[in-house]
């Protein structure tokens, strides 16, 4: 900065440090409370120091899940955080190809109707899930595909951002990288597969990140296509769970869990830190 | 833009984009055009056949003191979300921005909260806010507060307004940071030299210089507020208590899914789609402009 400014900077640093306390206070109280007994949780306050069973309720979290009275099938963390690992992987995976293939559409070739799908494309950004909420309900229904992990990532994987991510960046690719494709003897499809896919990696590598997240922190859709317990996400089941009616709140297994549903987004996001933010900057372009 | 060099074939682009086109069309706009007829239809008693309506449907809406209720519900969580979230956000920034020590280490520290999904946000602040063991509640009520969150509609808001923003300072931070960086600092130092205190540099250069991140970053919260937050509110207070909560994105699935309402949830829909048009418009117009500064 300009002038030096030693008592400014000090409290500048304070302010950052108390900040990254706040915002990190409520997991930390989780990770507490995951580390006590369902007595000493029930305490006012709750105690602000670790206790002893943290590996105990997470174990409980994982294999059992929290134990509710009056509401039946209580599923076991193991199985929702497989079901979310399900559904991110597959969404992101998903939104990843069918938007390479449609960007290489629409770059580089010339066809009757490709202005006409490329707006196509872009409406859909103008209608989530929220404004056709039982419409898309009645199709995946009619289908038969609700309770199905089909159901949960099909109708998720269009994804105009990333169509538009990977355009801007196909359009960047020298020309020439297409003319010595083709002296060469390549076709269209042998140089998406042999030069622009992997000429495209970081591109790709931040698409996954940024939709990673936002697989695995769905939760209106599975909440209307997972009635079935076995089909159920992490995210989805702890917002269940901490309003359950009428139960008896096994807190420290409840917070085991919801400590576990944001691990995997936090950690590749802290991760693979470059590519996120790459992603989120490049996607609002 | 176009490409010079293209490949010549008549069937491959058809097959390359079909896939994208396909979901478009059965997942999007077959529902959003459904949504769009629904709301001029009413089921009649049995559930069995239908008949036009023509607007009743919005008619009976505006009508609803619920739906209008929701509607005041919606602006002022958005709008609190929104100026709360950028306020804060912008005070981290601007203080991480003039560290010279320090900044990426903030940096990775702030921005984790984005990966956390809107309803675990709500089940965390909730378990804060507990009554009872909730470490804040409790310190609320040794204030003096008599603190419930489930029973108290100004309470739930608060609640619901802190896990929302909560979840999106880290986002409207990485944006803040990455505007001030780009801010030339020459001309900082000119108006240093020229005798400008850091408030008056703040307010006639960085600010004035920051404002299409600004722009950009108000219409996305607002984006956020309105949509993505059906998370905080189903996990934390179920619109309750007293539909005290009830944004427009809770109301539309539980009259739609919980009371059965076809028409009147169809109709909210299609308002929903008008709100989301027009925002996407403004952020386009705005992209723009930004293109051409």
């Amino acid at each position: 900065m300009i002038e030096r400014r030693p008592i400014a900077d000090a409290v500048g640093h304070l302010i950052m440090l108390a900040a990254i306390f706040i915002v990190a206070f409520p997991i930390y109280l989780a990770v507490i409370a995951a580390s006590h007994t369902i007595q000493d949780v029930s305490q006012t306050p709750m105690p602000l120091l670790p206790g002893a069973e943290l590996l105990a309720n997470t174990a409980r979290a994982l294999f059992d899940g929290p134990q509710l009275v009056g509401v039946s099938g209580a599923t076991p963390a193991i199985v929702l955080l497989m079901n979310s690992f399900i559904m991110a992987i597959s969404i992101a995976v998903g939104k990843i190809i069918i938007s390479l293939l449609s960007a290489f559409a629409i770059v580089y070739f010339r066809f009757p109707l490709k202005n006409f799908f490329f707006w196509m494309i872009f409406i859909t950004l103008m209608l989530p899930v929220e404004v056709r909420i039982i419409p898309t309900y009645k199709i995946v229904a009619d289908l038969g595909l609700l309770d199905t992990y089909t159901g949960l990532i099909l109708p998720l994987i269009a994804s105009a951002t990333a169509t538009f991510l990977f355009r801007q960046f196909f359009l960047t690719v020298p020309d020439e990288l297409v003319e010595a494709a083709r002296i060469d003897g390549a076709g269209p499809m042998r140089f998406f597969k042999d030069v622009l896919v992997p000429l495209s990696r970081t591109s790709i590598a931040a698409m996954f990140v940024i939709q990673f997240i936002y697989g695995w922190n769905q939760y209106l859709w599975p909440l209307l296509i997972a009635s079935d317990y076995k089909y159920q996400t992490i995210v989805l089941a702890i917002g269940r769970l901490i309003r359950a009616p009428d139960a008896f709140y096994e807190w420290p297994v409840i917070m085991g869990m919801a400590v576990l549903a944001l691990l995997p987004p936090v950690a590749v996001v802290v991760l693979m830190q470059r590519w996120f933010v790459k992603g989120l900057v490049e996607t609002e372009k | 833009m176009e490409k010079r060099v293209v490949f010549h074939n008549r069937f491959l682009p058809y097959l390359l984009v079909a896939p994208q086109i396909a979901i478009t069309v059965i997942f999007f706009f077959w529902p959003a055009s459904q949504a769009v007829v629904q709301s001029v239809l009413r089921e009649d008693a049995f559930g069995t056949s239908s008949y036009f309506v023509g607007l009743e449907n919005f008619a009976a809406l505006f009508e609803d003191d619920y739906y209008l209720n929701s509607f005041k519900i919606t602006a002022l969580f958005s709008t609190l979300v929104t100026v709360l979230g950028l306020g804060i956000s912008l005070l981290l920034a601007v203080t991480a921005d003039r560290l010279i020590r320090g900044a990426t280490v903030y940096k990775t520290l702030l921005i984790w909260p984005y990966a956390v999904a809107p309803a675990v946000a709500g089940a965390l602040w909730g378990f804060v806010f507990l009554p009872g063991p909730g470490v804040f509640a409790w310190l609320l009520s040794e204030m003096g507060v008599d603190w419930n969150f489930h029973l108290n509609g100004g309470q739930a808001m608060f609640v619901v307004v802190v896990a929302a923003t909560w979840k999106q300072i880290s986002y409207n931070f990485l944006f803040f940071l990455a505007g001030l960086q780009a801010i030339p600092k020459s001309l900082i130092e000119a108006a240093a030299i020229d005798g400008a205190r850091p408030f008056r540099r703040f307010w006639t250069i960085i600010l004035p210089m920051l404002s299409p991140t600004l722009f950009f970053l108000i219409v996305v919260n607002v984006v956020y507020a309105f949509f993505e937050t059906f998370g905080v509110i189903h996990s934390l207070t179920r619109g309750g208590p007293a539909k005290s909560t009830e944004i427009l994105v809770y109301k539309v699935w539980y009259d739609g899914f919980e009371a059965q309402d076809l028409g009147g949830s169809a109709a909210q829909s299609v308002i929903l789609m008008a709100i989301v048009i027009g925002l996407t418009v403004i952020q386009f117009r705005y992209i723009e402009r930004k293109v051409h500064y």
